[in-house]
């Protein structure tokens, strides 16, 4: 009797045991540092979709702190716990992980998406002829400013159009007893924005691509040294909000949305953690938010279309299934990137759906993106994480007053010398 | 049987049991502590992002740039500011708190508690509640200096605040242990002693450093140990805190390997930290004990 339980139970389990092998779950596991709830929301939404259809499939999410997702990244692709899609923002990250072998092209489901990308965004992901990954958005930094602060100031957006008509009206405003601009410094790359811009607007859209050729001693060119002067002008005036040294991205986005700052130099982003950080939960209201672009330098070379900004996109890891690549067609179906445009979660790469975006401003920011005589990824981002990281100090750095304009350059150069 | 016979075989079974338990030990000690020691010393010859493995052999070029780097001259002295208060505020706090608080006196045990729990915290947990504490906009400290007519104090915006801030929070969150480790010593003092010293008319300053102080001296000597140690390690809570401080100014040598290694991924740099952090720890630990063994 025991004999026959035992083994009707032995042959029960093997039957079982070999359905399961018969029946191969693959789980797709996703990597980011996204906190947007509508847009995380989505995703989850996509995933489930695609799981219904694809019952032997598993997608799931991890979020990750951006310093921490930043830090942890390179330890989870070398283990045997590496995600299948990470979250990226190409430039020299990106490159550094494809030549130390940790990324595959893109399966021909996915690459068969690559057409429908805005062009310039799907370049952003090519590297040497092939393409790693997809583009979700693009994004740009500019001035957000508060309506009703910039009024009771007696200052006019739209006449600003050249650095020193941007300082005048910094100067009026701080006249009027407002803090003129709010910046979250303490995390350094908020900072960078202004260096950045300044040394694209000094020395024209293509100044890092002649700074990495060597031109003019490289970084130490004078459209760098004179970047960091102007911003030392800037910094001057005493501009940003008391203790800016050590406040947070996101409690700089909160101050913006609680109304105790005037501007502030930030992607399109701004528009969501502005409202989720804000003492109210929902910060200033679109009516009373404005933007306008970086002002330009008047005898410079940098016009005022060029734009910094970034492309955000999907990487797909060496170890990634082939159903890694079907979900991200999945992924990127006009129906689910048209619902981000709707949603003014970001502003997707995918061509087309710039028209379905409701919200006024982050149209004009589309726009604008469309109209761009060039687009620099962040500085930051495309010049890998060590002389990145390097750009970001010196910015700090010279804007409050801790290090002179031509030292900062010449740290960034060194920074350069000895990456390569 | 002859003692000698017998000696031996009790010989023979220590030695069984030796090669029993000692080889897992070593093994374990091996693999986690001289192997990782051994790959750090390693990797920090190589310039190395810290994917795959290294090839950019560059020889000493690393230890080279941290000593020309001023930053990590800043993070080095900073860790030497911290032990030199740890052992000037942090233990004279402890102890003077001990001798309040050894004897049963009432609410001696709940301020025993008190005083401990800070140390029960996860370091990150009282870097990020300071950090809370310190902000110049919302924080009590802040508040308080507006209350009583100042302008608001941003600390953690400020180079030579922010350490000051650290410098709090350190002690703060370990003067209660090392209270405890106090009152255990005072506990273990013969009471004896403290008679003997009264009929001799010894007065209460006498008896505190002709008994008090030489007696507890092994538990000082273990407290400026943990205190050293700890010292050298602090990293959970300088991140939260400052990340490294306004313009580096607050970096700890565990803060700066990771702030300039890791995060910028030029992980044969951040070992080359590793190994300099490595070197201070055993020669402090060597320098210590050969104190130590001299007394005893």
């Amino acid at each position: 009797m025991l004999k026959a339980m035992i083994g009707t139970v032995s042959l029960a389990a093997m039957l079982l045991a070999t359905t399961a092998v018969v029946q191969a779950h693959t789980v797709i596991k996703i990597v980011h540092e996204e906190t947007n709830p509508t847009e995380v929301a989505l995703w989850k939404r996509i995933a489930a979709d695609y799981e219904k259809l694809h019952p032997d499939v598993t997608v799931t999410y991890q979020y990750l702190e951006n310093e921490a997702y930043k830090a942890k990244l390179p330890t989870m692709l070398q283990s045997s716990d590496r995600p299948d899609i990470i979250w990226s923002w190409g430039g020299g990250v990106m490159r550094a992980q494809i030549d130390a072998g940790y990324l595959r092209p893109l399966g021909a489901a996915a690459q068969a998406v690559v057409p429908n990308m805005i062009p310039a965004d799907a370049a952003a992901y090519k590297v040497d002829g092939k393409y790693y990954g997809l583009p979700i958005l693009h994004s740009e930094v500019c001035f957000f400013y508060n309506k009703e602060l910039f009024a009771k100031a007696g200052v006019d957006a739209n006449q600003i159009k050249t650095w020193s008509e941007f300082l005048a009206a910094v100067k009026k405003i701080k006249a009027a007893g407002i803090t003129p601009i709010t910046v979250g410094a303490g995390e350094k790359w908020p900072m960078h924005f202004y260096w950045a811009y300044l040394a694209m607007r000094e020395g024209g859209a293509r100044v890092i691509d002649e700074a990495r050729a060597g031109k003019d001693g490289g970084f130490v060119a004078p459209a760098f040294v004179e970047a960091g002067q102007r911003l030392q002008e800037l910094a001057a005036l005493h501009p940003f909000q008391p203790g800016y040294v050590g406040t947070l991205a996101l409690q700089a986005a909160g101050q913006f949305g609680d109304g105790r700052a005037a501007m502030q130099l930030m992607g399109n982003w701004l528009l969501n953690t502005q409202a989720g950080n804000a003492a109210n939960g929902k910060g200033l209201p679109d009516s009373n938010i404005g933007i306008f672009g970086f002002p330009v330098v008047a005898g410079a070379p940098g016009k005022a279309t060029d734009e910094l900004g970034g492309v955000n996109g999907w990487l797909v890891t060496k170890t990634a299934p082939a159903a890694a690549d079907d979900f991200l067609a999945f992924f990127f179906q006009p129906k689910y990137q048209q619902q981000a445009a709707v949603e003014g979660d970001y502003i997707p790469a995918l061509a087309g759906t710039s028209a379905f975006i409701k919200d006024p401003i982050i149209r004009q920011i589309a726009i604008s993106l469309e109209h761009a005589t060039a687009l620099q990824i962040f500085f930051d981002q495309a010049l890998g994480p060590s002389v990145g990281r390097v750009v970001n100090d010196v910015s700090v750095a010279v804007a409050a007053g801790q290090m002179g304009a031509k030292a900062g350059a010449e740290a960034v150069q060194q920074a350069w010398e000895d990456e390569q | 049987m002859g003692l000698v016979q017998q000696a031996a075989r009790r010989d023979h079974g220590a030695l069984v049991t030796a090669l029993v338990f000692v080889p897992p030990a070593i093994l374990l000690f091996t693999i986690f502590v001289i192997l990782p020691l051994g790959q750090a010393a390693w990797f920090s010859l190589f310039k190395w992002n810290g994917l795959g493995w290294p090839h950019d052999f560059i020889g000493l070029r690393n230890y080279l740039r941290l000593w020309q780097s001023g930053s990590f001259r800043t993070a080095f002295g900073n860790n030497l500011l911290i032990i030199l208060f740890s052992i000037v505020v942090q233990l004279p706090l402890g102890l003077g708190m001990a001798l309040l608080l050894a004897r049963r006196a009432w609410g001696a045990v709940a301020f025993r508690l008190i005083f401990f729990l800070p140390y029960v915290l996860a370091d990150v947990a009282a870097g990020l509640i300071f950090r809370f504490v310190f902000d110049g906009n919302y924080g009590p400290v802040s508040s308080l200096i507006q209350a009583m007519g100042g302008s608001p104090l941003f600390m953690l915006a400020s180079p030579s605040l922010a350490f000051t801030a650290i410098i709090i929070v350190v002690v703060w969150k370990y003067f209660g242990f090392h209270m405890m480790l106090y009152i255990a010593g005072l506990q273990g003092i013969d009471r004896q002693l403290y008679e003997a010293a009264e009929i001799d008319g010894a007065n209460a300053l006498q008896r505190f450093r002709s008994i008090t102080l030489p007696q507890l001296a092994p538990m000082l000597k273990l407290s400026v140990f943990f205190s050293v140690i700890g010292a050298l390690q602090l990293f959970d809570m300088v991140i939260p805190l400052t990340g490294g401080g306004p313009f580096e100014k607050t970096n700890t040598m565990v803060t700066f390997m990771y702030s300039f290694g890791i995060t910028r991924m030029r992980v044969g740099y951040g070992s080359a930290v590793g190994v300099v952090l490595f070197l201070v720890c055993v020669i402090f630990a060597l320098f210590y004990r050969r104190i130590l063994m001299r007394d005893e």
